[in-house]
C-alpha cells in the first residue's frame, strides 16, 4: 500500500477561508438537524409526554444497543416542501444495532401531525424498506401513526410506490427471510393496522397501542356501535383476544426491551464476506476537509486530499494513475473493509470513462464494494470529443456502474451535473446509499450553463423575428434560471425530496461509509453480469 | 541473669505472613541466612518464596504446623539454624517452646521462659507489678461487704467507680457510681440484681475509666541488665479488642507523663528479668492517670510505628540482644521524630459483620507514584503479593500500611492518600473501612478511646449516600469503558453514541454495588453523557435519586497508573480510579466510592406478568383457595388452584399485595376467561 501525503497548507488564507465557509455550512446543518429532532413542537411534545410515551428518538435510543451508532436517513425529508412544517416527514428512519444485529428502524413521530403519512412520509418509509431489502437488514417498525394524511390522499394512496407498497414490502421481505418486527406504541389505524398484522412478530403497549381497520368514529358512522379505542383495538384485545399482537408490554421501555429480545432470537448471520484488515484511522485529519474543499465549486482541488482523509491509514493504491487522470481510481480500506474508490478530479474524458469502466469491472469481479466520490460538471463536449466517441465511452462507464452488483455507495462531494451524475452512480443507478455534503449541488447542468442555453435559444428566436435583445435584457432573462437552479440544486432541496439518504458533515464521511459498508455485509455480494459494452 | 554470647548465622522464622517477611528482611540485611517454615497451605506463600531455605512443617492446620514445637525444632536442626525468631502469635509466648529450644541449644529470639511465665499468669503478674510500683487500676476486691466499708473504699478510689457483682457477668449487677451521695442507692440496686441473677450479692469496686485509651510502651532489655523504653503507641481504635489503627507517639502526651509511663514500663520488665522486646500495656485515663493492664512478651504487630518515629529497626535490636550484645542505644540517645500511623489490612468484609474473606488476590499493589507519595513516607509490610491465595486457615491480616509524617496531621493525610493508593482486588478487605475510620472527624480530632468504633457505628457503617461528584466521576469512567467495549472491528460495535450532524450521546445507569439486583428505580441513577466530538468534554445530565436533574460539564484525563484527573465544571480533582468488573472504584484521600455501572439497555424492565394470570385459562373447577382475603402475599406466592382438563393450574400473586376478593369457592365451576379474584398490588416503585 502506498500512503497518500498532503500538499495542503492549513495556515494558508485559502484554507482558512474555505474552512470558515464550510464550517458555517456544517453548523447550519447541525442547527437545522437539531431543530428537526424536536419533532412537532412544544405543544405536541408536551401532549405526547403527558401520555407516558417516549419521544421517537428516545424510543430509538432505548431500542438500539446503548451507545451504539444510529445512522439516520433523510432527517431533512419534507423540509420546506409543504405549506406547514412536517419535520423529518414525521417518520424517523435509519440503521441501528439492536441486540448486536444491524436493523432498519422505521419510527413514526406522533408529535408531527399525529404521525400521519404525507407523500414524503410514504416515500421515506418505502426508501427505508428498500435499504433494508438491499442490505438484507431486519426491519423494526415503531408504529404510532394516524395513517394516511387524508387531504393528500391522491399523493399517498393509489400509485405503485404509495402506501400499499409498505405492506407489499413487508410481505416480500418476510418471504426473503428478512425479519419484520412491529411495535405498536400508539395508533395503527386503517392501512396502518397492516404493519403489525403483516409483521413476523408484533408487540403492543398496554393502554397506548391500538390497532383497528376502522377507528371508533368510523365504526360509529358505519354501524352505530359506540366503543372506546381501547376496547375496540387496545393491547388487551389484541394480545388476549384477536392475536394480532404477540407480546404485551407495560410501557414504551418494556416494549422496546421486548423488541430487542425479538431480534436477539433471530439467529442472525451476516452473509457478506470481505477480507478485512484491522481498521486504522486516516493519517491525515478528516476535519481538514473543510479547509480543503470549501464551498465554492469552481475552485479545484486534488480529490486525493479527500481520499487521504477518508480511508484507513491514508493508504491508497491507485489504478492507472497516469491515464485518464481526471478520474481517480484505486483500492483502499475504510474501517477495515476493502473498497474500490472512483473519484472525480475534473471533467470526464473518454480515457477517464473507459478507465472507470475497467476499474468497476475489476471490483465487480473481485466483489469489492465501490465508493463513488462525485464532483462532476459532466463529460467533455466539443467536436473533438464527439468525434472520438465520447458518448460510447461514457456509455461504457454508465453500463459498468449500472450493472455492477457489488455494494455501491455514492457521496456527492461537490457538483453533480448532467450525465456525469449517471457515470458516477447517481440516484438512478441504485447505489446502496447516497449522501450529499452541504456544499454539493445537483442539477441537470449548472445554473449558469442552463441560463446560457436558454438565453441562446431565446436570442435565436428573437433574432429570427428580427428583434434586438440587449445584454441587460439577456441578463434579466438569465437571472431567474440561475436562481431556480441554485435553489433546486441545493442539498436541502434535494434531501427534502429524498433524492439522497441524507446530508452529511464531510468530517463524518468516513464513519458514515464504514457503517454503511458494515451494514451492507449482511447481504451476500452477488455475481455481476454486465450488459453489452459498445466498443 | 546469664550473659552469654550466642552468635548464629542462620535464623529460622517460626511464623508466616507479613511478620515472617519483615523479620527476614532485617536478617538478610544483617547477613544472616533465612529459613522459613510452612504448612501445606503455604507451600507457595510469599514468606516461603523470599526465604533462602524453607522447610515443611505439616498440614494446613496451625496445630499441626506453626504450633508444632517438635516440627519447628526439627526444621531448625535440619537447616542448621542457630536461632529461631517466633514473630508474634503462634509460639511467640509459649514457655514450653522456649524451654525446648534451650534444651536443643537453639537461641530463642525473645525473653526467657521465666519472664513469659511471669506475665502469663495475669493475677500473679498484677501482684508483682504492684510490688514493683507499677500502678494498677484501683479497686476493692475484699470479702468484707459492709455497706459503710464499701462506700469508704469507693471514696478512697475516687469517683466515678464501677460497682460489679463478684459473681457477675453479662452486665448484670453492674453500675457506674458518680458520687458518694449516689453510692448507697446504687449498691442496693446492684445487690438486688446480683442476688436475682446469680444468687449472690457480693460486690467489688473498681475505678471507672470514662474514656480509657489503650497506650502501650515499647521496652527493650538486654542480657546485661540494661533496659530502655522506645516510647509509647496509642492503639485505642479497636474493634472487639482487635486493634485496627495504631499510632506513635500517643497524642496528648506530656514529656513528664511519657517519662513516667516509660520508666514504669521498664520497671515492670526488669521486675521479671525481661530480655528482648516487650510491650507494657496501660489504660490511660482522661486525667492522665495510667494503670497497668498486661505485658506482651513479644514483638508487637504494631512495632513499625515505633520504628518510624525512632528510626530504629526493632528486629535488628532483637537479633543483637539474642546474640548477647548490649542494647544498641541508651535511653538518652533515643528520640522521637514526627508521627506515624499503622493501618491493618484484613481480608474481611466490614459489610458482613467482618466475616473473614478468602480468594485469590488478582491485584495487590500500592501505587505510590499515582498518589503522589514518596517511598520514605510509606511502608507496606505485606505477606502477600498479586496472585497469592488467601486461605481460611490463618489470621486474615494481609498487610500493614505504615506511614510517617512530620506531625500527626501530616501523617494522617499521608495515611489517607496511601489507603487510597492501595489496590486490592479479588479478595474483600477492610480497606474502605480503614479509610472511613482514618477520615472520620472524631479520629482526626483525637476523640480517641477503645470504644471509638462502637460509638461511631452510625457514621462508620451508614449506607453510602453518593454525591453528585461521585456519580459524575464514576459515569466518566463507565462511559469511557463503554466506548472501548468492542467485540469486533465493526464500526457498529462502537459505543460512542455516533449520530449524524448531532452531538454524541451515551447513557449509563449507576447504582450501589450492593443493590445491583434492585430494580427499584430509586436506587438507579441514569447519567446521560453528550459531547460534540471525541475530543470535546462531556455534558452530563443525571436522572434519578438525590441528583435528579443535575447537569455539569466533565472531562476525564488518564494520568500515571490508576490515577485520573476528573474535571467537573472546571474543578479538577485527582483520584485513583480502578475497575473491578463493572464496579468503578474511586479512591481519594477522603475515602472510597464504589459504584456499579451498566448499559442502560441491560436494565430489565421486568416481565410484568399481567393480571391475566388471575383469569381462568380454560373451563374447569376451583380446587382450593390457598390464602385468605386481605392476607399479605409476596409476588409469586400461590393464591388458588383450579383444575381443568385433568391438569392443575395454580394462580400466583402477580406482585406483592393482597387478594381483595375471591369470586369463586372450592368446588365452583369456572368458565374460560372468568376473573377468579381481585388482586390489589402494593403501590411500588418498580415502574420507571
Amino acid at each position: 500500500m502506498s500512503t497518500l501525503t498532503t500538499q495542503v497548507n492549513p495556515r494558508s488564507d485559502v484554507f482558512q477561508a474555505n474552512e470558515d465557509a464550510m464550517r458555517a455550512e456544517v453548523m447550519k446543518l447541525r442547527e437545522l438537524t437539531a431543530a428537526i429532532s424536536q419533532g412537532g413542537g412544544e405543544k405536541a411534545r408536551a401532549r405526547h409526554e403527558s401520555r407516558g410515551k417516549l419521544f421517537v428518538r428516545d424510543r430509538i435510543d432505548h431500542l438500539i444497543d446503548e451507545g451504539s451508532p444510529f445512522l439516520e436517513f433523510s432527517a431533512l425529508a419534507a423540509h420546506n416542501v409543504y405549506e406547514s412544517d412536517v419535520p423529518a416527514a414525521g417518520v424517523v428512519t435509519g440503521i441501528g444495532r439492536v441486540s448486536g444485529v444491524e436493523c432498519v428502524i422505521v419510527a413514526n413521530d406522533a408529535t408531527v401531525k399525529g404521525g400521519t403519512y404525507f407523500p414524503m412520509t410514504v416515500k421515506k418509509h418505502i426508501r427505508a424498506q428498500d435499504i433494508a431489502r438491499k442490505h438484507r437488514l431486519p426491519c423494526i417498525y415503531l408504529v404510532d401513526s394516524g395513517g394516511a394524511f387524508l387531504p393528500r390522499q391522491d399523493e399517498v394512496f393509489p400509485d405503485r410506490d404509495h402506501f400499499g407498497r409498505i405492506f407489499y414490502n413487508q410481505a416480500t421481505m418476510s418471504a426473503e427471510g428478512i425479519p419484520q418486527i412491529a411495535v405498536v406504541m400508539g395508533s395503527c389505524t386503517a392501512g396502518g393496522a397492516y404493519v403489525p398484522a403483516m409483521a413476523d412478530e408484533s408487540i403492543i403497549v398496554k393502554e397506548q397501542g391500538t390497532i383497528f381497520l376502522g377507528g371508533p368514529p368510523l365504526v360509529k358512522a358505519a354501524t352505530g356501535e359506540s366503543i372506546s379505542a381501547e376496547d375496540l383495538g387496545g393491547a388487551d384485545v389484541h394480545a388476549k383476544k384477536s392475536g394480532v399482537a404477540d407480546y404485551y408490554a407495560e410501557n414504551d421501555a418494556h416494549a422496546l426491551q421486548l423488541a430487542r429480545a425479538c431480534i436477539s432470537r433471530l439467529n442472525w448471520q451476516k452473509r457478506g464476506e470481505l477480507n478485512m484488515q484491522p481498521p486504522k484511522p486516516p493519517k491525515l485529519d478528516p476535519s481538514e476537509l473543510y479547509g480543503i474543499v470549501g464551498t465554492d465549486l469552481k475552485k479545484p482541488y486534488d480529490v486525493r486530499e479527500v481520499i487521504a482523509r477518508t480511508v484507513d491509514n491514508s493508504d491508497f493504491d491507485e489504478f492507472k494513475r497516469y491515464y485518464g487522470d481526471t478520474l481517480v481510481t484505486g483500492f483502499a480500506h475504510i474501517h477495515g473493509y476493502p473498497v474500490g474508490i472512483v473519484a472525480n478530479n475534473g471533467v470526464l474524458f473518454s480515457e477517464s470513462a473507459v478507465k472507470g469502466a475497467h476499474f468497476i469491472e475489476l471490483c465487480a469481479q473481485r466483489k469489492i464494494p465501490l465508493i463513488f466520490l462525485q464532483n462532476i460538471t459532466g463529460f467533455m463536449v466539443g467536436s473533438k470529443y464527439e468525434h472520438e466517441g465520447i458518448a460510447k465511452h461514457g456509455a461504457k462507464l454508465v453500463t459498468a456502474v449500472a450493472c455492477a452488483k457489488v455494494p455501491k455507495f455514492t457521496v456527492l462531494i461537490g457538483g453533480s451535473f448532467g450525465a456525469g451524475n449517471y457515470g458516477m452512480c447517481g440516484r438512478a443507478y441504485d447505489p446502496n446509499l447516497l449522501f450529499m455534503w452541504p456544499n454539493a449541488r445537483i442539477s441537470v447542468m449548472g445554473g449558469e450553463q442552463a441560463a446560457g442555453v436558454l438565453a441562446q435559444v431565446k436570442r435565436e428566436q428573437i433574432e429570427r423575428d428580427g428583434r434586438e435583445w440587449s445584454q441587460a435584457e439577456e441578463e434579466a432573462f438569465k437571472q431567474p434560471t440561475r436562481e431556480q437552479y441554485e435553489h433546486q440544486g441545493h442539498p436541502y432541496y434535494a434531501s427534502a425530496r429524498l433524492w439522497d439518504d441524507g446530508v452529511i458533515d464531510p468530517a463524518q464521511t468516513r464513519d458514515v461509509l464504514g457503517l454503511s459498508l458494515a451494514a451492507a455485509m449482511n447481504a451476500e455480494i452477488e455475481e455481476t453480469r454486465f450488459g453489452v459494452f459498445r466498443m | 541473669m546469664t550473659t552469654k554470647m550466642n552468635k548464629f548465622d542462620t535464623l529460622l522464622i517460626a511464623n508466616r505472613g507479613e511478620i515472617a517477611c519483615r523479620v527476614m528482611r532485617t536478617a538478610r540485611r544483617m547477613g544472616l541466612k533465612t529459613v522459613a517454615v510452612y504448612s501445606d497451605a503455604d507451600a507457595n506463600a510469599r514468606h516461603v518464596r523470599e526465604a533462602d531455605e524453607a522447610v515443611r512443617l505439616g498440614p494446613a492446620s496451625a496445630r499441626e504446623s506453626y504450633l508444632n514445637v517438635d516440627a519447628v525444632i526439627e526444621a531448625a536442626k535440619r537447616t542448621g539454624s542457630g536461632a529461631i525468631h517466633p514473630g508474634y502469635g503462634f509460639l511467640s509466648e509459649n514457655g514450653a517452646f522456649v524451654n525446648a529450644l534451650d534444651a536443643a541449644g537453639i537461641t530463642f529470639v525473645g525473653p526467657p521462659a521465666s519472664a513469659i511465665a511471669a506475665m502469663g499468669d495475669k493475677s500473679a503478674a498484677k501482684e508483682r507489678m504492684h510490688n514493683a510500683g507499677v500502678p494498677l487500676v484501683p479497686g476493692y476486691h475484699g470479702d468484707d461487704q459492709d455497706d459503710g466499708l464499701l462506700r469508704a473504699e469507693a471514696d478512697k478510689i475516687g469517683y466515678p467507680v464501677m460497682l460489679k457483682a463478684s459473681a457477675g457477668g453479662g452486665g448484670k449487677g453492674m453500675r457506674v457510681v458518680e458520687s458518694t451521695e449516689a453510692f448507697q442507692a446504687a449498691l442496693d440496686g446492684c445487690r438486688r440484681e446480683s442476688k436475682a441473677a446469680f444468687g449472690d450479692d457480693r460486690m467489688l469496686i473498681e475505678k471507672y475509666l470514662v474514656q480509657p485509651r489503650h497506650v502501650e510502651v515499647q521496652v527493650f532489655c538486654d542480657s546485661h541488665g540494661n533496659g530502655v523504653y522506645l516510647f509509647e503507641r496509642d492503639c485505642s481504635v479497636q474493634r472487639r479488642h482487635q486493634k485496627v489503627l495504631e499510632e506513635a507517639p500517643a497524642p496528648g502526651m506530656t514529656p513528664e507523663l511519657r517519662r513516667e509511663m516509660g520508666e514504669a514500663a521498664v520497671r515492670a520488665a526488669q521486675e521479671i528479668h525481661y530480655v528482648g522486646a516487650g510491650t507494657v500495656e496501660f489504660l490511660l485515663d482522661v486525667d492522665g492517670s495510667f494503670f497497668f493492664m498486661e505485658m506482651n512478651t513479644r514483638l508487637q504487630v504494631e512495632h513499625p510505628v515505633t520504628e518510624m518515629i525512632t528510626g530504629q529497626d526493632l528486629v535488628e535490636w532483637q537479633l543483637r540482644v539474642a546474640m548477647g550484645e548490649p542494647l544498641p542505644l541508651n535511653q538518652e540517645a533515643l528520640t522521637i521524630t514526627g508521627h506515624s500511623f499503622e493501618a491493618r489490612l484484613y481480608a474481611e468484609d466490614p459489610e458482613q459483620d467482618f466475616l473473614p474473606a478468602t480468594g485469590t488476590l488478582e491485584r495487590f499493589a500500592l501505587d505510590l507514584a499515582g498518589a503522589g507519595l514518596a517511598p520514605d513516607q510509606v511502608r507496606l509490610d505485606s505477606g502477600v503479593e498479586s496472585g497469592d491465595v488467601v486461605s481460611m486457615h490463618y489470621d486474615p491480616m494481609l498487610a500493614k500500611l505504615i506511614v510517617h509524617g512530620a506531625d500527626r496531621d501530616a501523617a494522617l493525610a499521608t495515611l489517607n492518600r496511601a489507603l487510597a493508593a492501595l489496590d486490592v482486588q479479588g479478595v474483600v478487605t477492610n480497606r474502605a473501612f480503614l479509610q472511613r475510620l482514618a477520615t472520620h472527624p472524631g479520629f482526626k480530632h483525637l476523640e480517641l478511646d477503645t470504644r471509638f468504633i462502637e460509638r461511631n457505628e452510625a457514621t462508620l457503617f451508614a449506607p453510602k449516600a453518593y454525591r453528585l461528584e461521585e456519580y459524575a466521576s464514576a459515569a466518566l469512567i463507565g462511559l469511557g469503558q463503554l466506548a472501548r467495549e468492542c467485540e469486533s472491528d465493526s464500526p457498529w460495535d462502537r459505543h460512542d453514541g455516533f449520530r449524524l450532524n448531532a452531538p454524541h450521546t451515551i447513557r449509563i445507569a449507576l447504582c450501589d454495588p450492593a443493590r445491583v439486583q434492585d430494580i427499584d428505580s430509586a436506587a438507579v441513577v441514569v447519567v446521560e453523557g453528550t459531547r460534540e466530538s471525541d475530543a470535546a468534554p462531556w455534558n452530563l445530565t443525571l436522572h434519578g435519586g438525590n441528583v435528579d436533574g443535575a447537569t455539569l460539564t466533565a472531562r476525564l484525563q488518564q494520568l500515571d497508573g490508576d490515577a485520573v484527573a476528573v474535571t467537573l465544571n472546571g474543578h479538577r480533582r485527582r483520584l485513583q480510579a480502578r475497575r473491578d468488573g463493572h464496579v468503578v472504584v474511586l479512591s481519594d484521600p477522603a475515602g472510597e466510592t464504589r459504584l456499579f455501572w451498566r448499559r442502560i439497555d441491560a436494565i430489565d424492565h421486568g416481565h410484568h406478568e399481567a393480571e391475566s394470570t388471575l383469569t381462568a385459562p380454560m373451563h374447569g373447577t376451583v380446587v382450593t383457595l390457598l390464602v385468605t382475603p386481605e392476607q399479605r402475599v409476596e409476588k409469586g406466592m400461590p393464591l388458588m388452584v383450579m383444575e381443568a382438563m385433568k391438569m392443575e393450574h395454580t394462580m400466583t400473586a402477580p406482585a406483592d399485595g393482597f387478594v381483595e376478593t375471591f369470586h369463586f369457592a372450592a368446588g365452583d365451576t369456572v368458565g374460560q376467561g372468568d376473573v377468579l379474584l381481585d388482586f390489589a398490588a402494593d403501590a411500588s416503585g418498580d415502574q420507571p
